[in-house]
């Protein structure tokens, strides 16, 4: 007799359908990736490895990339 | 489903960003200050020429501060969001915020936590040029470790609930996580670069503002996002 009556006093449905992985998957790699380089350029590019030239990317975000606790140099 | 929290996301990182930012010019900056004003007069004690500024120190402390927070919270925010979409539905957790929370939680000890007690934020004139390859390849490499254990945890806890409880699978799980990361941080190579003379109080006051800026950034990420994701998904639950 419990069952029914937590059922009744449940607003919310009981189970929830979980997104696809197919539906995640190409937002997942797309999105991932972009995110990914984007924080290579704010933490690591002009370090340890540099794709573009000189110290210009590693000195603008300086400050940032010591306090968000990056190697810096 | 995904792209529209897949923006959330992105939209409450780049929130926690500008926070991060406020926090940073508060009680980071200064340290930041007092550091570089230590590397220069290091500097000219050894009589080095000081070094050509590319970037001026305002613009540093300023935009360029700015873009790291920013991008660096919105970046997360947005891989925050994608984990979140899996995760919705197939863990335990059913409130979206307290999903979120859950998530924030896992992210900040996994992400943040973990790999700053091996390798903490160094302030300037902290660290030699020439082992910068090195530190980096072990500190991404220990962030790595540190989030796929916090997944293996999160497995056997899942398989392990049933049989034993929600507590002592948790607990188990708890301490497998540590035992993994603690054991790959103590194999993983030791940099000690502090210059002598570096003010012991001037260290200390970094690595607080550098650990209070994470915690605003996960912290944000998980209630607003969650605050954010549970609308979204109320929504579609109601209108089908």
């Amino acid at each position: 007799m419990a069952q029914p009556v937590a059922g009744i006093l449940t607003p919310q449905p009981v189970s929830m359908p979980a997104i696809p992985v197919r539906e995640i998957l190409p937002w997942a790699i797309f999105g991932g990736l972009l995110m990914l380089i984007a924080l290579y350029f704010i933490g690591a590019e002009q370090g340890a490895t540099a794709l573009i030239q000189g110290h210009a990317v590693h000195e603008f975000v300086h400050d940032g990339r010591h306090l968000l606790g990056f190697p810096c140099h | 489903m995904t792209r529209i929290l897949l923006v959330r996301g992105m939209l409450a990182g780049f929130v926690a960003g500008l926070l991060v930012f406020a926090l940073a010019r508060w009680i980071g900056e200064p340290q930041v200050e007092r550091a570089v004003a230590f590397e220069t007069s290091m500097a000219r004690a050894k009589g080095e020429a000081p070094e050509p500024e590319i970037v001026s120190r305002k613009m540093q402390s300023s935009l360029g501060l700015l873009t790291a927070t920013v991008v660096d919270g919105t970046a997360i925010g947005g891989i925050f969001a994608l984990v979140f979409a899996f995760a919705y539905g197939r863990l335990p957790v059913r409130s979206p915020r307290a999903l979120s929370a859950v998530l924030a939680v896992l992210g900040f000890v996994a992400i943040a936590a973990v790999p700053a007690v091996k390798y903490p934020a160094n302030p300037p004139s902290v660290g030699n040029p020439e082992t910068i390859g090195v530190r980096t390849g072990a500190f991404f490499l220990l962030i790595g470790v540190s989030v796929a254990a916090a997944i293996l945890a999160t497995q056997v806890e899942r398989s392990l609930h049933a049989r034993l409880g929600a507590w002592n699978a948790s607990l188990l799980a708890v301490m497998l996580f540590v035992v993994v990361t603690a054991s790959v941080s103590h194999f993983l190579p030791e940099f000690d670069e502090v210059p002598a003379g570096f003010p012991i109080t001037l260290m200390w006051k970094f690595r607080v503002a550098a650990l209070e800026m994470q915690i605003l950034m996960w912290g944000t990420l998980g209630f607003f996002f969650g605050w954010l994701a549970d609308r979204e998904l109320k929504a579609r639950r109601l209108h089908g």
